[in-house]
């Protein structure tokens, strides 16, 4: 059967009109097809991270997930290929078998949209490029990609990278693909970077009692030679009694006061080091027994997942925002924030993570003129039922949206790969 | 070295040369035009060196406005441009073209601003790699990434090469490594891509910049992380009686779960020419030498160290030293960091090749390359980032002697088949430049370079910026646009595809 039968049969669709492609040449032969048609489609993989983004303008649909599986695992060699589709779930269990990891952390939202774990693939990981809590110490997905193969927007099967840590041979288009929201290529297959997994991890609390006092204690921590490897920080937002009992059953510890503000840093490592780094940036932050709680293994571990599921928003109906921004500004903004929007702050002061409870988008813009401001961008991460996408939810500036939409065109000239997913005419 | 094909000369250009030079001298400084032959003298090659060639003009701009202008003016007189920052680069990048304005990137040597509370420098791109971490360590900081030339090299050129050092299986290469760029298009657009915050929205424009080799634009300004330096630093020097133990050894404590700060092996012949050059202290009955560095808090260098140890002493060690003092431990690395001219001063040339290879295949890719240096009657020391993959095989021979510089050639050729055939790539850090431009239609299939080419295209439309580089040009094996490989008429032509 020719592709263009098959695209049009329900051999290849689904009752939904989907189109399962089993392998990287149907990737090709569809999209090849799809091109000639001037017919654009949606790229997904398990629709775990579909939600972010702008809904695209196409007809069709092609999802990506039976392109599933691992091809090629070497723990000595500190690297795993994968195709595309590989559930996050299936790559974290394999790793562990090996005591390794993605040392990136990924995050899940699948407690945002339904209030359940749903990490989806590594594709979609890839194509957001949203890191969990390790971040600001080891990088973002971008960071650990070697390499990756794909499909563009005109059915040509096209790779980069490879499975080697230095390589600069040709331009570094995994950079590219990450965080490109299926716009440039189809996804077929990816090589990550992967690390050996700490022997053991602790975290400490602080109380903080005013707003500059949270960020000179993060720029403590992130100026010391005791690496931590995560440091948020959870505001009480004493006004909103809803987000109070949320923030105090997700972080119910046994070892975390509740009703109150707090920072938490992690530390890991082995045993005797961690106990050493501990000590250390107790002096340097002028800490004593008193005024720290410390979360051992089995606590601290749990944490740091709630706070990478972001449960604290669990199936929020709010708008969610994403701000970055360089940490010294971090301060500013916490005041502004504060009893205005519920949020908390990751990577030791740079990442906000932010509910506007608003119909009115002009929140929404009023926080991204901060976010340009201070140096950073913000993403609407998800929007509210009632988000009519007037204020778009990207952060560009006029030089990099015409730079984009040239790259674009490179990849997918006419434009059958998400279109409008980021920005409008890309 | 053998020809190399560059792009072809616009005669109408180097008709043109005095009113460009005027024109040039209008939009910066005139002390800052050189168009005299002794004036051009010093440009007319990068590091490698067995290139030359006279630039129509050099032009050494202030400032972003400056460059700005300049690359107008040429994109609409289509005069083509190159880039350059230090000229330390391997692969023949910054090689002036005839009908080409060089765009020296020389008096941007200053650092703009250095943000302790950010972790963040701001500098322009003439600034030396060490010299950001000369300007930060007062304070107990330091910038990662450490290419051997470090000392000479721009942070410019780092970012056009992607480089990375020994330390880049812990750190990263300078892609990790950087927060933001200040980029000109060609058309002279000025454009930033990220800042002080991580991690930009959208397409990772830096990403691609970085590595791209001055094809893209002309970087004016670079937001460089800083890192705080570790409480402890501490080095094992190891001998081993054989390339496979050494080799195994390496290849175990990184599967045992240690990422080494940096980890570096040296084969016998290395060993030699660079203790009798530095006086490093080596152990000469040693097949293979290697040399770990572990950084941390006290109490985790020392275990890791413990388990060094281990390790080694399992694959049969024949020494093994721990350095327990700041100088001990840099006279553990005066020989490795000494290797080049400690070659240099064996030989009337050396030629240093640069691929990567998985770690597993150290030991493979040794032996094969001892078997190579047999069969071309040639001497060849190695030296290999054992952390990261990276190879660089210095093949010792005599310029003057026409034979034994094709027999190097071909001798280099074979190591970088090998290091393909093994799984690795053709450069890991020294970038293709001219050097290797024509591997790339062995690594990479149609589709893949075109692709490539496509997003040259986008970028620079009418292939001004740095042209005859990194990709093989139309008369070699791309016409219209398109490429395809003449089997058996390429420099390497029997490589593998991967």
């Amino acid at each position: 059967m020719s592709t263009k039968i098959k695209i049009n049969s329900q051999i290849f669709q689904d009752s939904n009109n989907i189109y399962y492609p089993k392998d990287e040449s149907e990737v090709s032969d569809l999209i090849r097809e799809l091109y000639k048609q001037d017919s654009p489609t949606e790229i997904i993989g398990n629709n775990s991270k579909s939600f972010i983004g702008n809904k695209t303008q196409s007809a069709n649909t092609t999802s990506l997930s039976k392109i599933s599986g691992i091809i090629d695992y070497r723990p000595e060699e500190l690297y795993i290929k994968v195709k595309a589709c590989t559930p996050i779930n299936e790559i974290e269990q394999v790793l562990s078998e090996n005591n390794q990891e993605l040392a990136f952390e990924p995050i899940d939202f699948g407690y945002i949209k339904e209030g359940k774990s749903n990490k989806g693939t590594i594709a979609g990981y890839l194509s957001c490029n949203y890191a969990g809590s390790r971040r600001f110490k080891v990088g973002s997905v971008r960071d650990h990609v070697l390499g990756f193969k794909g499909v563009n927007g005109k059915g040509d099967i096209i790779k980069s990278g490879g499975t080697v840590v230095k390589n600069v041979t040709g331009y570094d288009l995994s950079k590219l693909i990450a965080g490109s929201f299926g716009t440039l290529v189809a996804l077929t297959e990816i090589t990550l970077k992967v690390l050996p997994k700490k022997d053991s991890s602790k975290t400490v609390i602080i109380y903080p009692s005013n707003f500059e006092q949270i960020y000179d204690f993060f720029n403590k921590l992130s100026s010391s030679s005791s690496e931590i490897s995560g440091a948020v920080f959870i505001p009480e937002q004493s006004k909103d009694k809803d987000f109070v009992t949320k923030k105090n059953s997700v972080f119910k510890f046994n070892d975390l006061k509740s009703n109150i503000s707090f920072i938490a840093f992690r530390v890991e490592g082995d045993k005797i080091s961690i106990e050493e780094k501990i000590n250390n940036l107790k002096k340097e932050l002028k800490l004593s027994n008193s005024d720290i709680s410390t979360l051992d293994v089995y606590q601290s571990e749990p944490f740091w997942k709630k706070v990478n599921n972001l449960e604290v928003f669990e199936k929020t109906e709010h708008n969610l925002i994403r701000m970055v921004i360089p940490p010294a500004n971090g301060s500013k903004l916490c005041k502004h924030l504060e009893n205005n929007h519920n949020y908390f702050v990751d990577w030791c002061g740079s990442l906000f993570w932010i509910e506007v409870n608003s119909k009115k988008e002009e929140k929404i813009k009023d926080l991204k003129k901060m976010a340009k401001d201070f140096g950073g961008y913000l993403t609407v991460i998800k929007t509210s039922s009632e988000y009519d996408y007037g204020e778009a939810i990207f952060t560009v500036d006029k030089v990099r949206l015409m730079i984009s939409e040239k790259v674009k065109q490179s990849f997918d000239p006419k434009r059958i790969l998400n279109p409008g997913k980021m920005y409008r005419g890309i | 070295m053998s020809e190399i094909a560059l792009p072809k000369i616009d005669s109408s250009i180097l008709n043109r040369r005095s009113e460009i030079v005027k024109k040039l001298s209008k939009l910066t400084n005139i002390e800052n035009v050189l168009s005299e032959a002794d004036e051009l003298r010093p440009y007319e090659t990068d590091a490698l060196s067995v290139y030359t060639q006279t630039p129509l003009a050099v032009v050494l701009p202030e400032n972003t406005e400056e460059v700005s202008e300049i690359l107008k003016y040429c994109h609409s007189e289509n005069i083509k441009v190159v880039p350059r920052g230090a000229g330390t680069g391997l692969s023949g990048g910054a090689l002036p073209l005839q009908d080409a304005i060089l765009l020296g990137l020389g008096k941007f040597n200053k650092i703009l601003e250095i943000d302790y509370e950010n972790k963040c420098v701001v500098t322009q791109p003439g600034v030396t790699n060490l010299g950001i971490t000369y300007a930060v360590q007062h304070k107990g900081f330091y910038y990662a990434p450490d290419p051997s030339s470090q000392l000479a090299c721009s942070i410019g050129g780092n970012v056009a090469e992607n480089s990375g050092g020994v330390h880049s299986l812990k750190y990263g290469t300078t892609t990790n490594n950087i927060l933001g760029v200040q980029m000109v298009m060609m058309d002279g657009t000025i454009c930033r891509f990220g800042g002080k915050s991580f991690d930009q929205e959208g397409y990772d424009l830096m990403g691609l910049i970085c590595g791209s080799e001055g094809l893209l634009g002309v970087v004016t300004e670079v937001t460089v992380k800083i890192l705080k330096t570790p409480e402890v630093v501490r080095a094992a020097l190891i001998g081993f009686p054989s390339i496979k133990e050494g080799g195994d050894a390496a290849s175990e404590i990184i599967s045992s779960g240690i990422v080494p700060a940096g980890m570096e092996i040296m084969d016998k012949a290395l060993i030699e020419a660079t203790d009798n050059f530095s006086k490093a202290g080596y152990p000469r009955d040693a097949e293979l030498l290697l040399i770990v560095e572990l950084d941390g808090t006290e109490s985790e260098v020392n275990e890791l160290i413990k388990k060094v140890e281990v390790i080694c002493k399992k694959n049969n060690c024949s020494s093994l030293k721990l350095s327990n003092s700041e100088k001990e431990r840099l006279s553990f690395w005066a020989g490795r960091k000494a290797a080049f001219p400690a070659c240099g001063a064996m030989a009337p040339d050396y030629y240093c090749m640069d691929g990567s290879i998985p770690r597993g295949k150290l030991a493979e890719a040794l032996l094969e390359i001892k078997k190579l240096s047999e069969k071309y009657e040639l001497p060849v020391a190695n030296c290999f980032h054992a952390g990261d993959g990276n190879l660089h095989p210095l093949i010792m021979f005599d310029g003057n002697d026409k034979e034994q510089l094709r027999k190097t050639e071909e001798f280099g050729s074979e190591i970088l088949k090998t290091c393909v055939r093994l799984g690795g790539v053709i450069t890991g850090e020294h970038g293709v430049g001219i050097e290797k431009r024509e591997l790339m239609c062995e690594m990479f299939n149609d589709n893949d370079i075109q692709q490539q080419l496509s997003i040259k295209k986008s970028l620079d439309e009418k292939n001004l910026l740095n042209p005859g580089k990194v990709y093989p040009i139309l008369r070699k094996c791309a016409e219209e646009g398109r490429v395809h490989v003449h089997k058996n008429k390429d420099k390497f032509p029997d490589l593998p595809r991967f």
